[in-house]
């Protein structure tokens, strides 16, 4: 019910490089879909064919049923995208660029004023409507390319690295930005900052070497971390060998890692399949007498489930 | 229609977002009075008609057409609006016009400057204004079959150096192809029908017969046909080139 952003079975081959190789994936309304990969997974060019610039070798993809091409206009309306690096006319002023945009969605006049303003509001751009475009830093340039791909209301928003370069407030900003805009949107962005996917997606997937690897929410995938369920703690540096070798003696535990950190050691105490191991560490911990400091769980880490997708470790 | 002005419009501003489009109308006003006045010897006819002025503008053309064209693509490329351009719904057709026409508009614009010369050649005697008026067209039609040629071979190369050489080469085999040096080399061992096709390929003798006065739908179809052929190339480049970006 409610996708509004379809691909079935996308290709793209460039000769015998195979960019591309079978992609299946919708997007229903109201959900941010987080596309994740290496460099060189394919994500841009999923992204290209998503927004009709490259015609897939097959499959096909389909926006509230229009089905995307290279020549179909009408697609094309219902999608607003942001193309990696925004790319921009910085011989424009930010206003006249906007309402270049907004002419080319077939707003005009009164109403291309009001979508170019609220737009500009949006992405906090009114300090800078009169400025020439080129004369933009970063942060501002890509709030300029958000702009205009939110202008004309898409139903479908693709966002190929919506935060690349950007410094820690402004990506917060451009987050809370594509949360505001998803309620009633169906929205990808794809980005290899995996605390982008926490603090934003409801979905990730993982695609490399131009195949899906993993798909589900954020927590399902940190499921399959091998730290699932692991427990870390900070011990005094003096009890840490014995400490670490007790627990290594558990039949569910699979593996201690320790770090220093100053006089004190960090023990990670990885689980056995991701079994619950945190009450026996616990009640160990108190009968042994460690002088134990910050005991936590953790739910798992999406960087080692990347990793262990995309390099197969 | 509209999504062709909107481009059209775009485009043409560009054009005098910095002060190269200013440089350039001087350069052309500059070189044009050269060209009349000295090669052309514009006094020293003592006639009043502007073949001084319109003679040399095939060869003034072929440098100066292609530098108005050649940012037309290569700098989307270059820029990565390309893909911005071609992800906005406004169809393919209607870009690759809309930029030309934009290219065209500046050229008439340059043309149009040099309307004093007019006003003084019948300041300074009674010219057949027709045979003025039929030249103007020639010119325009000439300068859009040079621009058409420029704007396709733009869409070939992200650099813009590269796109203006293209576009002058080429340009120049439309315009030797009716000189009489070309047109011999062909004569002697050629059925006749090929050497009057490669003279007939030729911009010059198009643009003569419209600079004499006489406006024959065989001369204005042959820059339409060229114009539309060009026009087409490009619009097959830039498909061609949406996979290099």
């Amino acid at each position: 019910m409610d996708v509004l952003l379809e691909a079935q079975d996308l290709k793209k081959h460039f000769g015998a490089l195979k960019a591309v190789d079978g992609i299946s994936l919708s997007v229903k309304k109201g959900e941010v879909l987080g596309f994740l990969g290496p460099n060189g997974a394919g994500k841009t060019t999923t992204m290209k064919m998503l927004t009709g610039f490259l015609a897939p070798t097959s499959g096909q993809a389909i926006a509230c049923g229009e089905t995307i091409s290279t020549g179909n206009v009408a697609a094309r309306r219902r999608i607003g995208y942001l193309p990696e690096g925004a790319p921009l006319y910085g011989d424009m002023t930010t206003r006249d660029f906007l309402a270049f945009v907004a002419a080319a969605h077939g707003i005009e006049g009164g109403e291309a004023r009001d979508v170019v303003e609220s737009a500009a509001g949006a992405v906090h751009l009114h300090s800078v409507m009169d400025q020439r475009v080129e004369t933009l830093s970063k942060g501002f340039k890509r709030r300029v390319g958000l702009a205009a791909a939110i202008l004309h209301a898409p139903d479908v928003l693709i966002l190929d690295e919506p935060t690349d370069g950007l410094d820690p407030n402004q990506k917060h900003e451009v987050r809370r930005l594509i949360e505001a805009m998803s309620v009633d949107r169906a929205i990808i962005i794809s980005t290899h900052i995996l605390e982008e996917v926490d603090a934003l997606c409801h979905r990730a997937v993982i695609i490399n070497k131009g195949r899906i690897v993993a798909d589900g929410t954020p927590s399902e995938l940190r499921a399959r971390s091998k730290y699932r369920n692991a427990v870390t703690m900070l011990v005094p540096r003096s009890e840490a060998e014995k400490a670490a070798s007790a627990m290594k003696s558990i039949r569910m535990v699979a593996k201690v890692e320790a770090a220093n950190e100053g006089d004190d050691v960090r023990l990670t105490v990885l689980a056995r399949d991701g079994a619950e191991i945190s009450d026996s560490i616990g009640d160990i911990a108190a009968v042994s007498n460690w002088k134990v400091r910050q005991f936590s769980v953790e739910a798992g880490r999406l960087d080692d489930v990347f990793r262990q997708v995309t390099e197969g470790r | 229609m509209k999504a062709t002005l909107t481009i059209f419009r775009r485009e043409f501003a560009s054009y005098f977002a910095t002060p190269v489009a200013y440089v350039f109308l001087v350069i052309f006003l500059v070189m044009q009075g050269l060209f009349t006045f000295y090669l052309g010897q514009f006094y020293a006819r003592e006639q009043a008609d502007l073949v001084a002025f319109f003679t040399y503008q095939p060869w003034l053309y072929l440098f100066l057409m292609p530098a108005i064209a050649m940012r037309l693509w290569a700098e989307e490329r270059k820029s990565g609006t390309f893909e911005l351009l071609l992800t906005l719904p406004i169809p393919m057709g209607s870009i690759v016009v809309g930029k030309y026409l934009a290219a065209v508009a500046f050229a008439a614009l340059a043309l149009l400057f040099t309307a004093p010369i007019w006003i003084t050649v019948n300041w300074l005697g009674s010219p057949d204004n027709g045979v003025i008026f039929t030249g103007y067209i020639g010119s325009l039609l000439m300068a859009s079959a040079y621009l058409a040629i420029g704007s396709a071979l733009s869409a070939t190369t992200k650099n813009q150096v590269v796109a203006f050489i293209l576009a002058v080469t080429v340009c120049f085999l439309f315009l030797v192809s009716g000189l009489p040096m070309v047109v011999d080399l062909f004569s002697g061992w050629a059925p006749e029908g090929i050497t009057l096709a490669v003279a007939n390929f030729s911009f010059l003798i198009h643009f003569d017969n419209l600079q004499k006065g006489v406006v024959s739908f065989a001369d204005v179809f042959y820059f339409i046909a060229v114009i539309a052929f060009w026009l087409w190339v490009n619009r097959v480049v830039v498909e061609s080139k949406r996979e290099a970006g």
